[in-house]
């Protein structure tokens, strides 16, 4: 009751609630099958004993409300009348009955007890198994797939799958069983009236169908004008600023008047109709009551069909335990159509493929021998090695120096648009290249490319000669130190979102990263120095300390190669200045890729490659390029626009 | 809190009255019931009375339909009035948030708003018809059903007394105790949630420092918790159900049992006894769902509680008494102005003292954190200052109309928003009586007509929401043109111009010399080159005033300034300068 009363929260909640309208579920039965299979193979036995304990339930139950006829009939009726009725037999039935009883209770007690553990363990299987197949997705699923979308696996599906596991999945069983003993049971009793029971039935549940599907269409209605509110909502709460700086609070208001009035007229229809369903179902139960009763009633008097009193009696029991499972199960059955579509939501994330992995190639630590040539060794000495391992089990090490090249490459994020046409490039170990180019001109994604973030045919980059599909993609990516354009920050203190670079890394270490990016003098200052919580991805911290923490992150990984996209664009050129001097400390002696958008940034480099729509255009260094009056002279000049 | 909320109910009473009432009588058809069909099994059926059948079987078919009638009002009348409430409650709540200073924002943030004027107002809304149609209804029908077991039988009615006190007891333990781990429970599952958010907006730093195995053990670590709290609170709910069997069970054995002992000493018939048990299911079931009713109306007290802090959030900005409706002219003054963003915070500006004649041009420049931004948002009254204060046209800006102010005072904000819409629709932001030839007026002066005339649709073109399909340079031109609609005496840019080149830049500040010198301008910017040219150049640094003077002054005498321009400057102009 009252973990599935939680009221919703969360901005997700949105399309959870849209599902009200009509959810769609695909494959019903397939998804079913699919989550029982997850349920049955992690807690078969568990399963096996909560279906003998609801039968064991519901038996007991069917059994007491057997014994009211026989109450009746066999006890009560007989002895009326009689000088010295005699208890004792009565005394024995009821012994009897009250065996089931206890039986009954502790099969309750038992099944809710053990269906806890299932439900709950079930859902932390499935949002486990949802969290790390995620994170094992390609970063092409995360382009093509809102944030939202996402969390919402997470905040609606994962949780109407609590709900449906955790109450509606054991209260079908029980109702299933409850209903087909009633209806052998009314049976037993009486066959013509039971007809007549069902015939009641089936018009009540035609009834709350028409009702329902009336209430569906306003309830789509319902849901679109929800959507329109909260859109709303959402986009002046954010410019909430600016609508104080143009003094917009009237017209804001009128625009959100109307919107409102819509949701409100849409709403109060389809939650009239939605709870329509409750009285309808009762009294028409009620009806269907009367109805049997006087039938019931006129069989008694005219001894037709053998009815007693006492059957009567018993059989008006059944008529309420055969209607109330048959009303639930028709109102539960919305929300279990809704779990289902939310299990497959979850279920098609599980079945999208992972990032795939053919390299064989791993990265190790190693150091010269004295005479020149290179051995694997356990610990960090600031040398790394490619070990190549031959089909006969012998190995190779290559030393890794940062030798890229990248080769006649094409590359388009979806099949219809080329991003990168036939790049060719080169970095030769140490040297410093910077990309140059307005938005969309393909810097980044040669970043992207070269730590394997989206796959390329083979033998297009080469790194230290190696193609890098041969390289295991973990150790490719762990050979990169990568500064990204959006800086993110994860919930923890400063320190350990520092040492997010290299776990291992003792605070000493942290610390001289942090001096060497520059950050060590605002984090100082910070209320717990290196200890500040950061939250809500360093939302405490301006944009550009989140850099330059950013920067610290990579210094202490201490990567053969290098890759800064932007990493420096919102820090102010004074600080930047300062963090230059770091950055070329961190960049001597390492291949390194820079990208910026401040061309004082990029000066000093090696080579600049200046990009546009993914050919590159000019290369050389600052002096060849100005020399050149081509594109980077008339950027440099400020004669032509950079976004 | 909850006083807070009510009147929100407004037009909405009568609804709000008639669906408790409706689901009262509701109740009394449906306790009815079992009487008549007791009436009709001894009167009826034991003496054979067929025509005694037939009348007490359409009298009770008319008595459920008119359940069904009152049921089906309750129903409809019920959701009127918790929709109706729910949209007072969003209205009420938006209007007042239009009243907030930006101090009233930054308390709440706009996630926090977002949430409240959704989510929030969606449970308060569930709540209050949970209210409405069971808060009545399920008391009234426990009390109908005793008292209707009274009328039967006063022996076995108390039978009924003492399990509803057995189970009310239980409930309110049990109850109790749950109702204290939830909260925790929902906290570690929000924590959980954000924790998931993390890993996808940072996936590529997940990727990037192949973190995937570190994350996935943190994850489960988290879900583990999660898992015992959450088997640990529904452990403790779950005695609820065998509990409430237990006691119909056992009060059906102790009515069989006495009832057969009552029938045949003659004292109770078998219809009656029948009818009995219909009422030991009421009763119960009538109290479990006072149980939910309570359990659902405290959870959404959180809720209740968000949005009454919202109404009950005073703007701490308003207008004094008799505002001055005219701004003279756009001199700006700082008279030993201090601010802090926290009462008793920290002081990010410290008596600054500043005076800039109408119709010049300033430059701002400092570090990150240096309090640019803060310094200018005093102007339009954004904030208002701790200590000193802060002129306009010569007089305290506290003594204007809000509106007159801001509409003198124009500010482009550094993290600005074009909404949903044309580009004319924004662009009227400014001034929505203005016309197509004074928009194209103004983005020409902000050389925003030259990117618009490429557009097919040129200044209909649809803006997306945030302006996503524009480029930055684009919008922040955008947004200096919608300030220009305003027609200003003073015009704020707040770092408006970093993402555009610095030839348009150059351009746009032609432009603005030619065409509004009256305009007093103050220019926040990381460029150099972007405020050189100024009539004075403000060099702030730690809330504190660090130089203010001319280029060349500045650069011979101060040491921040000399410094970002060195950052800053070409090797081939300082050359040039020196040769």
């Amino acid at each position: 009751m009252a973990p599935n009363a939680r009221p919703m929260r969360g901005p997700g909640g949105r399309r959870g609630m849209m599902g009200r309208g009509g959810p769609k579920v695909k494959n019903p039965g397939k998804v079913m099958t699919r989550l029982l299979n997850i349920m049955l193979h992690y807690y078969g036995p568990q399963c096996l004993l909560v279906v003998v304990c609801i039968l064991g339930s519901s038996l007991a139950m069917v059994q007491g409300t057997m014994f009211t006829q026989t109450l009746i009939d066999g006890y009560i009726l007989p002895m009326i009348g009689q000088a010295n009725p005699d208890f004792a037999p009565l005394g024995h039935a009821m012994l009897k009955v009250v065996g089931w009883y206890a039986l009954g209770v502790v099969c309750t007690c038992t099944y809710q007890m053990v269906m806890i553990s299932v439900s709950q363990g079930t859902l932390k299987r499935i949002r486990d198994d949802l969290f790390t197949h995620m994170e094992s997705l390609p970063l092409r699923y995360f382009d093509s797939h809102s944030h939202g979308d996402i969390m919402s696996l997470y905040t609606n599906d994962v949780d109407t799958l609590r709900q449906m596991i955790s109450q509606s999945i054991p209260q079908m069983i029980s109702s299933v069983v409850t209903v087909v003993s009633v209806l052998v049971s009314m049976l037993l009793l009486s066959v013509p009236l039971t007809i007549l029971n069902l015939l009641m039935v089936g018009l009540m549940m035609l009834i709350t169908k028409t009702v329902a599907g009336s209430s569906a269409g306003y309830f789509a209605a319902q849901q679109k004008n929800l959507g329109k509110v909260n859109g709303f909502i959402e986009e002046m709460m954010d410019g909430q600023k600016v609508v104080k700086v143009f003094s917009h609070e009237e017209k804001n208001v009128e625009a959100f008047t109307q919107l409102n009035e819509e949701l409100y007229q849409a709403a109060s229809k389809a939650n009239g109709l939605g709870n329509l369903m409750g009285p309808i179902n009762m009294n028409l139960g009620n009806f269907g009551y009367v109805v049997v009763a006087i039938a019931g009633a006129s069989m008694a008097i005219a001894g037709f069909g053998g009815l007693t009193l006492g059957k009567l009696a018993s059989f008006l029991q059944f008529n309420r335990s055969f209607n109330q499972p048959i009303s639930q199960v028709s109102q539960q059955l919305n929300s279990i159509i809704m779990a289902l579509a939310g299990a497959e939501r979850v279920f098609a994330v599980m079945d999208e493929p992972g990032e795939q992995d053919s390299g064989f190639v791993t990265l190790v630590n190693a150091r010269e021998t004295e005479n020149g040539e290179l051995e694997e060794v356990p610990e960090r000495t600031g040398t790394w090695a490619w070990k190549v391992p031959y089909g006969d089990g012998e190995t190779m090490l290559v030393q890794v120096k940062g030798d890229i090249r990248v080769e006649h490459l094409d590359f388009g994020y979806v099949p219809e648009k080329t991003v990168l046409h036939d790049m060719n490039l080169f970095a030769r170990p140490g040297e410093k290249i910077a990309f140059v180019g307005s938005t969309g001109a393909g810097k980044t994604t040669i970043t992207n490319l070269l730590n394997r973030f989206y796959d390329v045919p083979d033998s297009k980059i080469r790194y230290d000669g190696i193609d890098v599909n041969k390289i295991k993609r973990d150790d490719l990516r762990r050979s990169l130190g990568i500064v990204l354009q959006d800086t993110h920050l994860f919930t923890g203190t400063v320190m350990e979102n520092i040492r997010y670079g290299r776990l291992d890394a003792p605070d000493e270490e942290v610390i001289a990263a942090a001096k060497l990016a520059g950050a060590d003098k605002f984090i100082r200052h910070l209320p717990d120095g290196y200890n500040t919580m950061l939250t809500g991805d360093g939302a405490n911290l301006s944009q550009g300390q989140r850099q330059l923490l950013a920067i610290a992150r990579a210094a202490v990984a201490d990567p053969p190669v290098l890759i800064l996209d932007e990493a420096t664009s919102s820090i102010d050129t004074r600080t930047e200045a300062l963090v230059q001097k770091g950055m070329d400390g961190l960049m001597y002696g390492r291949t390194s890729f820079v990208i910026a958008h401040r061309l004082s940034t990029v000066r000093g480099s090696d080579a600049i490659l200046v990009l546009e729509h993914g050919r590159i255009v000019e290369r050389g260094n600052h002096e060849q390029l100005m020399a050149e009056k081509g594109r980077y002279y008339q950027l440099y000049t400020g004669k032509f626009e950079l976004d | 809190m909850i006083k807070k909320l009510t009147p929100y109910i407004g037009e909405f009473k009568l609804p709000s009255l008639l669906t408790p009432l409706c689901m009262i009588a509701e109740v009394v058809c449906e306790m009815v019931i079992p009487l008549m069909i007791a009436s009709l099994v001894d009167d009826g059926v034991t003496v054979g009375n067929l025509k005694h059948v037939v009348v007490m079987g359409l009298a009770m078919a008319a008595v459920s339909l008119l359940g069904l009638l009152f049921g089906s009002l309750g129903a409809i009348w019920g959701a009127k009035a918790s929709t109706g409430f729910s949209r007072n409650l969003r209205q009420g709540m938006f209007e007042h948030i239009q009243t907030f200073s930006f101090a009233n924002i930054d308390h709440f943030s706009t996630a926090g708003l977002v949430t409240r004027l959704t989510t929030d107002v969606t449970n308060i809304q569930n709540a209050y018809q949970m209210i409405l149609r069971m808060c009545f209804r399920a008391p009234i029908s426990l009390i109908c059903a005793i008292f209707m077991a009274f009328r039967v039988n006063s022996q076995m009615a108390m039978i009924y007394v003492w399990a509803l006190l057995f189970l009310s007891v239980c409930l309110v333990i049990i109850l109790s105790s749950t109702m204290k781990i939830f909260p925790k429970v929902f906290e570690k599952y929000d924590e959980l949630n954000a924790s998931v958010q993390e890993n996808v907006s940072a996936i590529r730093v997940v990727k990037a420092y192949v973190r995937e195995k570190f994350e996935n053990t943190k994850f489960k670590a988290a879900s583990g918790n999660l898992y015992n709290l959450f088997v640990k609170a529904e452990r403790r709910m779950m005695i609820v159900m065998p509990l409430m069997q237990l006691t119909v069970y056992s009060c059906i054995l102790l009515i069989s049992w006495k009832g057969a002992h009552l029938i045949v000493g003659g004292t109770l018939t078998t219809g009656e006894l029948m009818s009995l048990f219909t009422y030991c299911m009421n009763i119960l079931m009538s109290l479990m769902m006072v149980a939910m009713v309570f359990v659902m109306v405290s959870m959404s007290m959180a809720s209740a509680r968000r949005i009454s802090e919202v109404l009950s959030e005073d703007s701490s900005l308003t207008n004094g008494e008799k505002p001055v409706m005219e701004v003279a002219d756009g001199s700006i003054d700082f008279e030993d102005a201090s601010f802090a963003y926290k009462k008793d915070g920290a002081e990010v500006l410290s008596h600054i003292d500043l005076h800039i004649p109408a119709g010049s041009t300033i430059g701002i420049l400092g570090g990150t954190g240096s309090a640019k931004s803060s310094l200018v948002q005093l102007i339009p009254r954004l904030y208002d200052v701790t200590g000193g204060c802060v002129k306009v046209g010569g007089l305290d800006v506290r003594r204007y109309d809000l509106d007159t102010l801001r509409g003198a005072v124009a500010m482009v904000l550094q993290k600005n928003v074009l909404f949903r819409g044309t580009i004319y629709e924004n662009l009227r932001w400014g001034d929505e009586n203005a016309t197509d030839e004074q928009c194209r007026e103004v983005c020409r002066l902000a050389c925003a007509d030259e990117f618009i005339d490429t557009f097919p649709d040129g200044y209909e073109t649809m803006v997306e929401q945030g302006g996503a399909n524009l480029s930055g340079g684009q919008k922040q031109r955008l947004c200096i043109a919608r300030a220009l609609l305003k027609n200003p005496k003073v015009l704020i840019l707040d770092d408006s111009t970093s993402a555009v080149d610095t030839a348009t830049d150059a351009r746009i500040r032609a432009a603005f010399a030619e065409k509004i010198p009256g305009v007093t301008k103050l220019i926040v910017a990381q460029r150099i080159s972007s405020i050189q040219h100024a009539d004075s150049i403000l060099v702030l640094d730690d809330g504190r005033i660090s130089g203010f003077g001319t280029h060349e002054e500045l650069l011979s005498t101060n040491p921040i300034y000399q410094e970002v321009y060195r950052s800053q400057i070409r090797p081939e102009d300082e050359e040039g300068g020196e040769a």
